[in-house]
């Protein structure tokens, strides 16, 4: 293993470690009881801001059910995520008029730019990708969500600027960290 | 418990009273199509909706694996409305459904054609377009080739995996067209607790779940 792969591994083991003790915390104010699986899962996902592998490990031994029901009820709910959040939110709208405005070419181009799919984080956690349906400015079609910023009219183009923008403020802070 | 006597296609069959319906029919060699059915288990699933029949008492077709036994009751498995209800709903199930019979050593005994033969209707209907969710195949396993595009989401695995081993491997996972029979964080079937009990493989109605030395011998046939 090389240097640095190494020390990716470390950090991912020990935020697994972090993720495990805070889902145990919040574990311990529930009792054993099925029925309070989405409580708290909410509970664990307000903490660590999403639901890794090893908090789901944790509550189904908690409760004494398979692993497999809990990720059932995670993947089944729009509210709970298994990517951890990124720096940045990039929601983008696949309401009515968003989507007869293009809004699924709008949802590839972020796909492509960023790598990702729907749902997921870059690798280095600077932008999470999610879709909405209808954040009430309709007229903007089609909208994204930038920062929990409406942006209105983002075409593929518009993606690509929005995306420049952030790597400028990026390199400026860089910059401003060197000196 | 007090036995009772029903008419099922002007067939007169004596049962116990409280006995499901859809059971009663089928020990009684009267076939109803259903795939979500399990023997065992105390609140039917009611998912696949391919077991309506038409009761007396009843203005609607009412799906069989809901109903139990009364005295007297007469219930007929052939009714236009009842069929036309199950066609329906296979017609949309196979819509999402992989089918290649000719390439698939369950052909014979899939419960897909029997259902099709059963209702006089093609596999595949030609009024709707195949949506097909393409997901990969799982391989992992020493025992089980498991490829979800050829499951129809009956539940029958996930009931006996839970069963057999309490905290089971296999379950339900995501919401609507997408949701799947699957695994943990959909790992490898091979990574899971599976004890190869294989009860799984027995209970699938379709090619979805085989054992290994079948699935090899479907892959000699695709060569
Ligand atoms: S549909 Fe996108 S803002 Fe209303
Ligand atoms: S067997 Fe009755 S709905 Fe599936």
């Amino acid at each position: 293993m090389t240097p640095k792969a190494e020390a990716v591994t470390q950090d991912s083991k020990d935020e697994e470690a972090i993720n495990r003790q805070e889902t145990r915390l919040a574990l311990k104010r529930f009792g054993r009881k099925r029925w309070n699986l989405i409580p708290i899962l909410q509970k664990v996902q307000a903490r660590l801001g999403y639901l890794p592998r090893e908090a789901m490990v944790e509550i189904a031994a908690y409760l004494g059910i398979p692993e497999i029901d809990v990720y059932g009820v995670v993947t089944f709910y729009n509210q709970f995520r298994l990517n951890p959040p990124g720096k940045h939110s990039i929601r983008v709208c696949l309401g009515t008029a968003c989507h007869m405005k293009g809004g699924y070419i709008t949802l590839d181009a972020w796909k492509r730019r960023l790598d990702i799919n729907s749902g997921e984080t870059t690798a280095d956690r600077e932008f999470d990708l999610d879709t909405v349906a209808c954040v009430g400015c309709c007229t903007m079609a089609p909208v994204t969500v930038v920062d929990n910023q409406p942006e209105g009219k983002v075409e593929p183009t518009k993606v690509d600027g929005i995306l420049l923008a952030f790597e400028l403020v990026r390199e400026a802070e860089k910059k401003e960290a060197k000196q | 418990m007090k036995t009772i006597s029903l008419k099922i296609d002007g067939k007169q069959i004596t049962a116990r009273e409280g006995d499901n319906l859809l059971w009663v029919a089928l020990d009684n060699g009267i076939y109803i199509p259903n795939l979500c059915a399990i023997r065992d288990k105390p609140e039917p699933m009611a998912a696949c909706r391919l077991c309506f029949v038409e009761m007396s008492g009843q203005t609607q077709p009412v799906t069989a694996c809901t109903e139990t036994v009364t005295e007297g009751m007469e219930v007929n498995t052939r009714g236009t409305e009842a069929l036309r209800l199950a066609r329906r709903g296979f017609e949309l199930l196979m819509a999402s459904n992989r089918v290649d019979c000719a390439h698939c050593v369950r052909s014979g005994s899939c419960e897909l054609q029997k259902i099709a033969h059963h209702l006089g209707t093609k596999l595949k209907s030609k009024r709707l377009r195949e949506l097909r969710r393409d997901l990969p195949v799982d391989n992992s396993h020493p025992q089980i080739r498991y490829d979800p595009n050829r499951c129809v989401l009956c539940g029958r695995c996930v009931w006996v995996c839970q069963e057999h081993l309490k905290t089971g491997a296999l379950g339900f996972a995501y919401r609507g067209f997408e949701r799947v029979v699957t695994t943990f964080k959909d790992e490898p079937l091979a990574t899971t607790r599976c004890d190869q009990c294989l009860k799984c493989v027995e209970v699938c109605p379709t090619g979805a779940l085989l054992p290994k030395e079948k699935a090899r011998a479907e892959a000699r046939l695709r060569a």
